[in-house]
């Protein structure tokens, strides 16, 4: 990532409120650095996941500002600015009438990238997330859940975005293949230095891949920390879910 | 005289009027499709739109066919020829269920998926022909097949009005008081719905997304 500007995300006093008036976000002020991991930790409503798809304009920002690259999304063309972004969630989404191979290769086939390019890339991203290269051919339907994850997470790369939206990717997945996934990410995240805004309610999954931790709750920024400061943070709602985990030892186990 | 003999004397023109039918139900059809598609299409893009679009194809299916064929008599160029009256009473019955399958089939579209295509950056269009149609075909199809089966039966009544087609029989029939000259205009008329239901309904199957590769 040598090329200039650095892939970062600001968000600046950003709110959202549904046209009803409801806020469900407000006030939020975020920095992701290049090539780390932000966590956006938080319980169910909290409004990490709309904060998420604000980035890439799935949703509109009510009053604030949003920058990627270092310039505001709203001054960005929205399909170019979602290119430059890879998105992969919890449902994966893949598409049921496309073979694996069509669908990781999709957006480098609307960026007319020329075919046999294309499959080299989509080859390259087949082993990248540790799946055997026979699978190209066949139907998201035919793929266990690990693997579809899999096939997301491979699909949200592959144009070689700079900056990755991930919005509680291993969430539906067994302990086991989780443990596996996010392993594999660690180790992925290395090589590739993205940056990433990785949502998830689960403490254990933040202080295991965060750089940094950022709590919300109730639509509010409540502390934006490393994970080390998280876990030994006074401040009360911290401590509730550091509790509500008993993540005391998780740190140690986590990071080897 | 029986079924049987009418049919073997009255083979050509059973052929003529059964092709007549068919003519009818295949234009009409493929003008409900061109029409009512793009708006089942655009009620998906417009919401604001939905209910007087869905209303108004209500209201015409709600008409008696018969007094439709009446309404639309004035209209220019239609009313001039029966055929094309026929064509064109038979295109706004089939519309309704054109128009709402094909909001259901696209608005039905599982919602991580069309997430997911938004956000990896498809445009509107890319993500209309690319995902959402293919994955709504099956339930366009069946309303295809609907409004087939529909036109079919609908068709014997553009007679009536001098349309021709199978119901030239059955109104020859009626006014004989002949159950063989009936049957003979009613059975074809069932077979054809009976196959198109059948032909169209593999189609479906074909088109449902979760096909085995």
């Amino acid at each position: 990532m040598t090329d200039s500007p650095q892939p970062t995300v600001q968000l600046r006093n950003v709110s959202y409120r549904l046209p009803s008036g409801h806020e469900i976000l407000r006030d939020l002020n975020l920095d992701a650095q290049c090539g780390e991991v932000l966590v956006l930790l938080g319980r169910s409503g909290s409004g990490k996941t709309t904060a998420l798809k604000l980035v890439n304009r799935l949703r509109e920002h009510s009053s604030g500002d949003i920058s990627v690259d270092g310039r505001s999304t709203r001054d960005w063309n929205v399909i170019q600015l979602r290119r430059h972004i890879g998105y992969s969630i919890q449902e994966v989404g893949l598409f049921p009438h496309f073979t694996i191979e069509r669908n990781i290769g999709l957006v480098p086939e609307l960026e007319n990238w020329p075919e046999d390019k294309i499959r080299a890339r989509v080859d390259e991203l087949v082993k990248l997330v540790g799946l055997s290269s026979d699978i190209g051919l066949r139907y998201p339907h035919q793929l266990s859940g690990g693997q579809r994850q899999r096939v997301g997470v491979a699909r949200a790369l592959a144009a070689d975005p700079p900056i990755l939206l991930m919005d509680e990717p291993f969430g539906a997945l067994d302990p086991l293949t989780r443990a596996d996934l996010q392993r594999e990410f660690l180790s992925l995240q290395q090589k590739l230095k993205k940056t990433v805004l990785f949502v998830t309610h689960d403490l254990h999954e933040a202080l295991l891949l965060g750089t940094r931790i950022a709590l919300l709750d109730s639509g509010r920024l409540v502390s934006c920390s490393s994970p080390q400061e998280f876990l030994s943070s006074q401040e009360p709602l911290v401590k509730q879910y550091v509790e509500a985990f008993g993540a005391g030892d998780v740190l140690n186990r986590g990071r080897a | 005289m029986n079924f049987w003999t009418f049919i073997s004397q009255n083979k050509v023109e059973i052929a003529t009027l059964t092709g007549e039918h068919l003519w009818i139900v295949g234009i009409s059809t493929l003008l409900a499709v061109a029409v009512g598609v793009p708006l089942g299409i655009l009620i998906t893009r417009k919401p604001a739109l939905r209910k007087p679009v869905i209303a108004i194809a209500n209201i015409i299916q709600t008409v008696p066919s018969l007094a439709l064929f009446g309404f639309l008599l004035p209209a220019p160029w239609f009313g001039e020829r029966a055929g094309r009256l026929a064509i064109l009473a038979l295109t706004l019955y089939a519309l309704l269920p054109m128009i709402r399958n094909t909001y259901a089939g696209i608005t039905g579209v599982d919602r991580a998926i069309v997430e997911a295509a938004r956000g990896m950056g498809l445009t509107d269009w890319q993500l209309l022909y690319k995902v959402q149609l293919p994955l709504a075909a099956s339930v366009i199809l069946a309303g295809i097949r609907i409004a087939v089966v529909i036109s079919i039966g609908l068709a014997t009544i553009a007679a009536a009005i001098g349309a021709g087609g199978l119901g030239e029989l059955i109104f020859r029939g009626l006014a004989m008081v002949n159950n063989a000259v009936i049957l003979a205009g009613a059975i074809p008329a069932a077979l054809m719905a009976l196959l198109a239901d059948v032909f169209i309904g593999w189609l479906e199957k074909r088109f449902a997304p979760t096909r085995e590769a």
